[in-house]
């Protein structure tokens, strides 16, 4: 059996097509019929130095597949699966896993020390293999090198897979140990140091104990930042990693250290080479990062308390990290605007500028100003783009009182650059920084205008101009256009600035989208954005304007629809472009619709228009049906009822987007549309509720779809509910099971994870609206008693909620909203429930005297009708 | 390892516009969700049974005694559609006599106080009535009107009520409305408002008078109705003060100074709740101190010798009170009733005779009634008992506020005494 596993594994790597799939296909017979047996051989053959290393490593990676994936129910299963192996075989197997790492070959060594992390990211949590992190470092001091070096990079992954709650301090201070130790300058070994220094980056994340120890800090601190000095280039640029993750991690604890890690990351940006400076850059981007978070906190919070205080760091070392990052700017590539992937030291730098200026604010111009007088008309390219660059680059920031001044100045030459500039870079940056400037200056809320009526003209004129220009210098323009229009989007509903210019601006941007190259440098993509924000923000003027664009649009959609046969190339081409139409129309739908003045007209063009989304759909694309289904959704809520007589031929397309488990987006898009429809189609949407229902109940029990899909799903059931009222019924018994079983979940999050709190509270309102949906449905209908046996546990749901603390505004208004539907549809029934509900007094009186506007509204109202239900 | 990848879009634009499109879809989906909601919540709970269906039919504000119209039909048809689970919304959209025949019949009428209730200062509350005019005031659509009793329109003016005015300003949906029941005092020419039936669109006919007190109390004042009159709020609306009717309210309320004049006293049961029409839950009762007409007066403002009664006539002869049940108080004779022409349900003016009124047992028996003519076609309700009662013993043998005063500090003791009894037993 041995011999036949390692003559599999190198058939299923040979060259030969057929050699290769049986190979594969044995090895998958193998595992399907004897799992633990098939583990056991890989392990073996991963351990056997007498194995040719190919076979060795693939018998590493097998093992390693066989328990992770990305997907994250499949995962699951695998985790599963191991866990319920027999515990002699799993035995046999990490034996042999932590024999691998003695071994002189270096492929088969790395490859265990990977599954060995794993199996400790399933077994730790599990209070299982205890002995592990001892047994990796019982020796440590006394094994080769290449034993070191195996042992530390196993603790690395280590680190990676498991989370710092389930491995004990004492462990913790026995993996820093020889971790940091590795990477001391006496270590001889450049290989060792690497693998250590690359653990730590990983390990940080335990070390908090550590951190508040000012002796081991200290020690940590001192051996990161000499490793820096290693003349071995990964080296450096791994120890910056970990000054990066530790400026994160831990800023509250870098003021003793921060002057000397301004030294090492000054020379570096200077003098080291580009993937050492770079991370000494991203250390200041991510300096900037925290401080921003701090003080954005501290805005926010009168009091001025934050959990974390700010230690101004950027402040200080403003003189001296300015400078520097000019000084990074003249270092641009040549070719880097037209690279979608480019990195570099000018790119870095002036991303880290703006950090800065967003952090200081009004401090850093005067020391940007000099730099850019200075370089701005120089005869040098770089020159003339790196001062174009600083300036874009600090317009976050600073208050439009220090900037408007500047701009004013500044706007003629870069208008005049924009046309006359022989670079290519320097006219992309210079867009780019118009559209920085339209973004963070123009607008309503600026009290002295940058655009006035005497240079509007002449700035549209030298954007349209430029969308002539190369694909990227186009692309900017375009984004910059965005940006004007955008500034006028709460202009009076009669009469915007861009009104006669309008005309003009929409054939330009049509112009762009038909150009043959602009599927470069995202041109045409940009093109259509703008488009859509200049429609956006269209007044009623413009109207006509608009409504003659819907035939364009609707033509162009159609010549997409005319079936040539495509490349598979082509065709994704073709279903981008049908994504970008569909989301055009969206856009004027939703624009026109809003208007009974502009409905009228629009309507006539409907029939075409849905016929034509229809055909989007049966061309399977996901993109492109996303943006249909966001159209159809914007034209159901325009049409109203008579959106009815499309249902038959739509319908097959709603439910094959609420079975799109795949593409969530397209799923969840689809649900919100069910919504939208729902609320046009009222009581009409009854047909085709059994077909709706059953699969959003398919949608919320399988482990497949994407998590964030389920709570709008939930609220979809109080939209359906509210449309066909007491007709609800038949689904009271499926539905209302799944809410009470997800309003348990949901009840307690029991985690300080932000990201997992507002999962939860996003769940929690679902659940919520359905319930509220589903009471107001009811309501006035004989059947409500139907409903009087949930009542118990709703509000029981209600309390508990209450009782956590840890409600958002939205939920609260929501729960406490539902607390009057029930009132409401229940009335006397309900009475003394509701009276022993601690909902309908702390909780209602909280509400009551809520600052929050809506929370308010939902608590008198709840009131009123908890009154009713009482008082009787 | 790469934590500069989040850095990279810095130079290109940070639009995405796919993302825009769906949280612009999705913005409008919540915000069309809170829409319905908000609909739902409020239009359904504020469509009203009428309570008073059984009611005979009111007689038209213009019969014309000398035509013969279908007796029944027309009118009670159209007044069973009107009154049957009808919607507030609409009946504020009515207009001309439908609207005056349907506000007609929403006031809460109180009875006058004959005897003092039971639990007076546990279940009560107090207030000192202004004297005027007792009337229905309606904000919708941009605009206030006030309905008097009979339901004929007093004003019609912009006011700072919930969509009372077309002013820029508009707090709340456009299909935001209220009522309140309120009296219109002619000297400082304010609304003095003395209950709060619908309040921006949700109905408190439902609730106890003791929510219904409390939210005319804490919402008023929030749409600066109660501010000086302005160019769009033209008239001041104000609170009258309400007690608990123990010894300190029903004090307070009696001797109290207030800015207007009084006109006896108004006494609401804590759990009553807005009922439409006659009702014994809310009580109106006066003496001399509190008001200057206690005894009623003829159209010359005097107070004839004997005292008159407006009664109903019925198909059989009988002349009723407007109580539910009407209370019988005599009977014409059929060929009188031929002779002067009198139709089903015309109003008619009595005098008491000397003969007085008979009880048996505390029980009315009878009156002794003369004829004296029809009434005034403005007048839209006969007399009820209640108040027939009050003027006959004010004329006779008056409740005292004395015996207020000792039922409300009595009724205490009461109370002390019966918890002793239970206590014992």
């Amino acid at each position: 059996m041995a011999m036949e596993v390692t003559q599999m594994l190198l058939n299923a790597q040979a060259v030969d097509g057929t050699v290769r799939k049986h190979a594969e296909e044995s090895l998958k017979q193998f595992q399907e019929q004897n799992l633990p047996s098939f583990l056991l051989s890989l392990s073996g053959e991963l351990a056997n130095d007498d194995k040719p290393v190919d076979s060795r490593k693939l018998a590493g990676l097998i093992l390693k597949n066989a328990l992770d994936a990305k997907e994250q129910h499949r995962k699951f299963e695998l985790l599963q699966r191991w866990l319920s192996l027999d515990s002699a075989v799993k035995a046999q197997i990490k034996t042999c896993l932590l024999q691998t790492l003695s071994s002189p070959v270096p492929d088969a060594a790395s490859t265990a020390s990977q599954v060995i992390a794993k199996i400790a990211g399933i077994e730790l949590p599990h209070k299982q293999w205890p002995e592990l992190i001892g047994a990796l470092l019982s020796n440590i001091h006394q094994v080769p090198s290449h034993v070191k070096q195996a042992t530390l990079e196993t603790l690395g992954y280590l680190c990676e897979e498991v989370s710092p709650d389930v491995v004990e301090q004492d462990q913790v201070n026995k993996i820093l140990t020889a971790v940091v130790q590795g990477m001391n300058s006496s270590e001889g070994n450049t290989d060792v140091r690497l693998a250590a220094t690359r653990a730590l980056y990983n390990a940080l994340g335990f070390a908090q104990a550590n951190f508040t120890n000012d002796m081991e800090r200290d020690y940590i601190m001192r051996v990161v930042c000499e490793a820096t000095l290693s003349p071995e280039l990964k080296i450096r640029q791994a120890a910056f990693e970990c000054l990066v993750s530790i400026s994160s991690t831990y800023y509250e604890k870098l003021a003793p250290y921060i002057q000397d890690i301004f030294n090492i990351t000054a020379k570096a940006v200077k003098e080291d080479e580009e993937p050492v400076a770079l991370q000494a850059i991203e250390f200041w981007s991510s300096i900037c990062d925290e401080e921003i978070d701090i003080l954005e906190e501290y805005a926010g919070d009168f009091s001025g308390d934050s959990d974390i205080p700010c230690f101004y760091f950027i402040k200080q070392a403003l003189p001296v990290l300015v400078p520097m990052l000019l000084e990074t700017l003249l270092k641009q590539e040549e070719d880097q605007d037209q690279d979608e992937g480019a990195w570099n030291l000018a790119m870095a730098g002036g991303t880290c500028l703006g950090l800065v200026a967003r952090t200081v604010g009004d401090d850093i111009v005067p020391l940007v100003m000099p730099f850019i007088e200075e370089n701005i008309t120089k005869p040098d390219w770089r020159q003339r783009e790196a001062a174009t660059y600083a300036f874009g680059s600090i317009l976050e920031g600073p208050s439009p009182d220090k900037l408007t001044s500047v701009v004013n100045v500044a706007l003629n030459f870069m208008l005049s650059a924009l046309m006359k500039d022989p670079n290519n870079h320097v006219k992309d940056t210079t867009a780019w920084t118009l559209g920085r400037i339209f973004e963070f200056l123009h607008g309503s809320t600026m009290e002295t205008p940058i655009i006035t009526q005497e240079n509007c003209q002449q700035i549209i004129a030298v954007l349209l101009q430029s969308m002539k220009d190369a694909p990227n210098v186009a692309e900017k323009a375009c984004g910059a256009l965005y940006f004007l229009a955008q500034g006028y989007d709460d202009v009076d509903s009669s009469s915007s600035p861009l009104t006669p210019f309008f005309q003009d601006i929409v054939q330009a941007l049509l112009t762009v989208t038909r150009r043959e190259d602009a599927g470069e440098s995202r041109l045409r993509t940009a093109a259509y954005e703008t488009l859509n924000e200049v429609v956006r923000c269209s007044t009623e003027e413009t109207a006509p304007m608009v409504m003659q664009l819907v035939p364009v649009i609707m033509m162009e959609l159609h010549q997409t629809l005319e079936g040539q046969k495509l490349s598979s190339d082509e065709r994704e081409k073709q279903n981008e472009l049908q994504g970008l139409l569909c989301g055009c129309l969206q856009v004027i739908i939703q624009k026109l619709g809003s208007s009974e003045a502009t409905k009228y007209v629009f309507m006539q063009c409907v029939d075409q228009m849905m016929s034509l989304f229809l055909r989007v759909f049966a061309c399977r694309s996901a993109t492109a049906h996303e943006e249909a289904m966001l159209a159809i959704g914007a034209l159901a809520y325009a049409t109203g009822p008579d959106f009815a007589k499309y249902m038959q031929e739509f319908y097959k397309y709603l439910e094959m987007g609420l079975q799109n488990f795949e593409e969530y987006q397209v799923c969840a898009i689809t649900v919100g549309v069910v919504g939208d429809i729902c609320r046009a189609l009222e009581d009409k949407i009854l047909p085709y509720c059994d077909g709706i229902m059953t699969q959003l109940l398919k949608d919320l029990s399988s482990n497949q779809l994407h998590r964030s899909v389920k709570p709008p799903i939930f609220s979809c059931f109080g939209d359906i509910a509210l449309a066909i009222g007491e007709n609800f019924e038949k689904y009271l018994m499926y539905a209302m099971p799944m809410l009470q079983s997800a309003a348990e979940l949901s009840a307690h999050t029991s985690s300080a994870d932000d990201e997992i709190t507002e999962y939860t509270n996003s769940l929690r309102n679902g659940i919520l609206e359905a319930y509220s949906g589903i009471f107001q449905g009811f309501k006035n209908s004989p059947k409500t008693q139907l409903l009087m046996p949930y009542a118990p546990h709703i509000l029981q749901f209600l309390d508990s909620l209450y009782m956590e603390k840890d409600m958002d505004d939205v939920v609260t208004k929501t729960a406490i909203g539902v607390l009057g539907d029930l009132a409401d549809t229940l009335g006397s029934n309900a009475g003394p429930l509701i009276q022993q509900s601690m909902s309908s007094k702390d909780f209602l009186n909280e509400c009551l005297s809520s600052d929050d506007h809506l929370i308010k509204e939902s608590a008198e109202w709840a009131k009123l009708a908890i009154s009713r239900a009482i008082s009787v | 390892m790469a934590p500069h990848d989040l850095r990279r879009p810095f130079k290109r634009p940070a639009i995405s516009d796919q993302q825009k499109r769906r949280e612009i879809a999705l913005l409008r989906q919540t915000q069309n969700r809170r829409d319905a909601q908000h609909q739902a919540r409020f239009l359904a709970s504020s469509v009203l049974s009428l309570q008073n269906q059984n009611l005979e039919p009111i007689s038209e504000p213009e019969p014309e005694p000398e035509t013969e119209p279908e007796p029944e039909t027309g009118p009670e048809l159209q007044s069973e559609l009107l009154s049957r689970d009808f919607d507030v919304i609409q009946a504020s959209k009515l207009k001309g006599s439908k609207a005056r025949q349907w506000f007609s019949r929403q006031l809460m009428l109180p009875e006058w106080m004959i005897d003092v209730p039971p639990r007076l200062n546990h279940d009560w509350y107090v207030s000192a009535r202004p004297s005027g005019k007792r009337c229905f005031v309606v904000s919708s659509n941009g605009t206030t009107i006030s309905r008097l009793r009979n339901g004929s329109v007093l004003h019609h003016f912009p006011s700072a009520l919930p969509n009372g005015a077309r002013t820029k300003d508009i707090s709340g949906p456009a299909h935001s409305f209220c009522i309140l029941d309120c009296i219109f005092h002619e000297m400082d020419q304010t609304y003095y408002v003395i209950d709060m039936v619908c309040w921006r669109a949700y109905s408190l006919y439902d609730c106890s008078a003791e929510f219904r007190f409390f939210w005319l109390n804490s919402k008023l004042s929030e749409t600066g109705a109660c501010d000086p009159p302005s160019p769009y709020h033209k008239y001041r609306f104000s609170l009258v003060p309400i007690y608990d009717c123990d010894q300190t309210g029903l004090n307070a309320a009696y001797t109290g100074v207030v800015p207007y004049v009084k006109d006896g006293l108004l006494f609401y049961n804590k759990h009553a709740h807005y009922q439409t029409g006659n009702t014994p839950l809310a009580l109106v009762w006066k003496d001399e101190n509190c008001s200057q007409y206690v005894l009623d007066t003829d159209s010359n403002g005097q107070v004839p010798s004997q005292q008159q009664v407006v009664l109903e006539l019925q198909d059989d002869g009988k002349v009723t009170t407007s109580d539910d049940p009407p209370v019988v108080f005599g009977c014409l004779d059929g060929d009188f009733i031929q002779k002067s022409g009198l139709r089903l349900g015309t109003l008619l003016r009595f005098v008491i005779s000397d003969g007085g009124m008979t009880f048996v047992d505390g029980k009315f028996q009878m009156a002794d009634l003369n004829y004296i003519g029809k009434v005034n076609r403005a007048r839209t309700f006969a007399d009820s008992y209640s108040k027939v009662l009050f003027q006959y013993t004010a004329r006779h043998s008056p409740l005292r506020v004395d015996d207020l005063i000792t039922s409300v500090s009595s009724a205490h003791d009461q109370e002390n005494e019966t918890v002793d009894v239970e206590m014992a037993g």
